[in-house]
């Protein structure tokens, strides 16, 4: 079997992850969540087993790359960044019902890059703009930061549903985190990717001057990064110093993943030199 | 002094408006608004193009706020200034606010604030609170820089601090913006963008500005040794490459095969690889092959002039030099196109790809024609630019990796080991603060708390 099939076969891993998060949170089984954890790691196993067979079978086709070039192969990419960050946050606050927020994502993410007619998974040789030692660092710096925005916009939306409904005990909510504790976590998830996303924007920057002799050009793609990046500057400002907390900063956080999900997909509608698919 | 007041008057006020974080927050989210319109008009488009998609009415209104360049339009680069002065002065405006905190030699504690905090740790040891205080003041000195001890009402503080200089790290992202800026700027003042077509074997002096349209001389001179492009079987593009030499006063001081992604850089002048295209041939070598006798033929063609071929095989013109040609759908890259018309047939379209010089076998006619050999000559496009400023940006791109570090993930972190005599037994009381992520630091302290309690008790 070919790399595409195993990651074919990983998007229904990751589904039955997602299902039995929302399952055990729904029905209270903790037995199930435990399961999901488990699942959750094999899917985890086969895409990274995935990506890196795609490595070994581009080298084998002769014009090794890693496999960072295409839609295809980042969707495939975000989708084990989610998991993996995730992960880390399940083991780090011992909480699995952020899974069933966070796991359908990284089901999304794959399901979309397995199963849309329009996404190709044909391995191709790179074209001269893509040969560069950043492109690995710069979709890795972009990735890492995209899936820390996808969980904190995950924790967002159960800060809400957590705010909305106060205290009613025995209702799906109580199960939820402790709201300060989601508020917490949104701050660090958005802090974290922050940081990678300025990495994923100045590598770009960087390999844009080597490439076409300018670091920055205004097209769609780097103005969305950048519009990104006020987005979660305006939360960190709003919250560091005027002590914006919670619903406010959770909305922040949910607009911020909508310009994130508008820089992946949304700017290869609009033209510019990103648009992997036109070249 | 009454002069000096009303000058005072305005001056604050202005200095208090640029110190809002408010208004940092209402700048941030108008740029990343107005931003949005920039990627949906296309920008530096020709006007009659706007003209045609906008209609006159929207096409005025457009150009009068200045969208159809509107990341260089008066109003956003108003923005954009606002806000570097906002920066500065915030900062500014804080740092003095905080000096007390960020420039001290030697810290101050206060025990109370210590025995005010929520979360504290304790535990008892049998000894006293003198014999204690060693082991605690080497502890703490072991994980602190800085430590302090003071004597209480019942027995020892041992305060210790670390890292109250990472409270700079939010100036240093701060000061990465303004130098982001300032890159941009020496680089829009005293840099060029331009651009240049060479002939393979010919050498060029001057360039094409994108902004203005007189020709800029530079002060040596770029020869185009030989210029390739390779491409993949699937017909995608594999490299584009130059030979490159540069020449002082005639004189050859450099040479460098560039592709893209690896430019020739001299004297501060980048030249990059950025198009490439064929020269017009104005004589082209043509085969006639016959398929009856399989003599070939071959002839000199000029478009457009019409040439009979031998054994009564028909007569053929060549029409034009297609770019990037079609033939059921594919791209077969540049092609001739001509016009046979055998002598009792209709005339039929033939199709010469430049890459596959026998592609015309597979038409199966009574005449395969055929380009004959003929070196392409090409042209290297080049992108030639001047960026002083691009050392001063990537100086502020450092900057902002490592500030965004500290200002995320350190912290200026104080904890207080309190020894207090209780009956023959010691308390030992442990509490800390932080500046930023609260909830870690009261981990932090647990954890320190557990070791102490373990290593004194061996002591």
């Amino acid at each position: 079997m070919n790399s595409s099939g195993i990651l074919s076969i990983i998007t229904f891993v990751y589904g039955l992850a997602g299902f039995c998060y929302i399952f055990a949170w729904i029905f209270k089984k903790p037995s199930v969540s435990k399961a999901a954890t488990w699942v959750a790691l094999i899917g985890l196993a086969g895409n990274i087993l995935g990506i890196v067979m795609r490595w070994v079978e581009s080298y084998q086709m002769g014009f090794g790359h890693a496999p960072l070039s295409n839609l295809y192969e980042s969707l495939v990419f975000f989708a084990g960044t989610i998991v993996l960050m995730y992960l880390v946050i399940e083991r780090k606050y011992s909480n699995r019902v952020v899974g069933a927020f966070v796991a359908p994502l990284a089901f999304l993410a794959m399901a979309y890059a397995s199963l849309s007619p329009n996404i190709s998974d044909r391995i191709e040789p790179l074209i001269p703009a893509l040969k560069s030692n950043w492109l690995i660092a710069h979709v890795i710096a972009c990735f890492i930061g995209y899936s820390a925005f996808a969980v904190a916009f995950g924790v967002s939306l159960m800060y809400l549903m957590k705010h909305k409904s106060s205290d009613n005990s025995g209702s799906l909510v109580s199960h939820l985190p402790d709201a300060d504790i989601l508020d917490e976590l949104n701050h660090q998830l958005v802090m974290f990717g922050f940081l990678f996303l300025s990495a994923g924007i100045i590598t770009g920057a960087v390999w844009a001057n080597s490439a076409w002799g300018r670091y920055w050009g205004w097209d769609p793609k780097e103005t969305w990064s950048l519009i990104t990046w006020f987005v979660y500057a305006t939360l960190l400002h709003a919250r560091l110093i005027r002590g914006w907390r919670g619903k406010r900063t959770a909305i922040l956080s949910i607009g911020g993943f909508g310009a994130v999900i508008f820089t992946y997909f949304g700017v290869n509608l609009l033209p510019g030199l990103h648009s992997y698919g036109s070249f | 002094m009454g002069n000096q007041a009303i000058m005072a008057g305005p001056f604050n006020k202005i200095w208090e408006f640029f110190t809002s974080v408010r208004l940092t927050i209402v700048i941030l989210l108008t740029l990343a608004a107005t931003s949005i319109i920039g990627t949906l008009i296309p920008q530096n488009q020709e006007p009659a193009d706007y003209f045609k998609a906008f209609g006159v009415f929207f096409y005025r209104l457009f150009s009068i706020f200045g969208l159809f360049d509107m990341y260089h339009s008066w109003w956003f680069q108003l923005l954009i200034v606002l806000l570097t002065i906002n920066i500065i002065i915030c900062s500014i405006d804080r740092i003095s606010a905080n000096r007390r905190i960020l420039f001290v030699k030697k810290p101050a504690f206060k025990l109370a604030r210590f025995r005010d905090l929520k979360r504290k740790e304790k535990f008892k040891d049998d000894r006293t609170a003198a014999e204690l205080r060693e082991v605690c003041r080497a502890f703490v000195k072991r994980h602190f820089g800085h430590i302090l001890i003071e004597t209480t009402d019942t027995g020892y503080a041992i305060y210790g601090e670390k890292g109250r200089w990472t409270r700079f790290g939010v100036y240093t992202v701060h000061s990465s913006v303004v130098l982001l800026l300032i890159g941009g700027l020496i680089g829009s003042i005293f840099g060029f963008d331009g651009w240049v077509n060479i002939p393979e074997g010919e050498s060029v002096s001057q360039i094409q500005l994108q902004s203005q349209a007189q020709p800029l001389k530079l002060d040596f001179e770029i020869r185009c040794d030989d210029f390739d492009v390779s491409f993949y079987d699937s017909g995608a593009p594999k490299e584009f490459r130059s030979s490159l030499t540069i020449l002082e006063q005639g004189r050859e001081v450099v040479k460098k095969d560039i592709i893209v992604n690896d430019p020739l850089r001299y004297k501060g002048i980048s030249m990059y690889q950025s198009s490439y295209g064929e020269l017009p041939s104005d004589k082209l070598v043509l085969s006639f092959t016959s398929a009856k006798t399989g003599m070939i033929y071959t002839r000199e063609a000029g478009l457009n002039q019409p040439l009979v071929i031998p054994e009564k095989l028909g007569t053929f013109v060549l029409k034009e030099l297609r770019r990037s040609a079609k033939f059921k759908g594919h791209d077969i890259g540049d092609a001739y196109v001509g016009i046979l018309t055998p002598p009792n047939a209709d005339p039929v379209e033939v199709i010469l790809p430049v890459r596959f010089p026998s592609f015309d076998k597979m038409r199966k006619g009574e005449v395969v024609i055929g380009l004959g050999e003929q070196a392409q000559r090409y042209f290297t496009g080049l992108q030639v630019v001047k960026d002083p400023g691009v050392w001063v940006v990537y100086c502020g791109f450092i900057l902002m990796i490592i500030g965004c570090y500290i200002t995320f993930f350190m912290s200026h972190q104080q904890i207080c080991v309190e020894l207090a005599a209780s009956g023959s037994q010691t308390e030992v009381i442990v509490a800390g603060t932080a500046n930023k992520n609260k909830t870690a630091m009261g981990t932090r302290i647990a954890v320190i708390a557990g070791k102490l309690a373990k290593s004194s008790s061996v002591v």
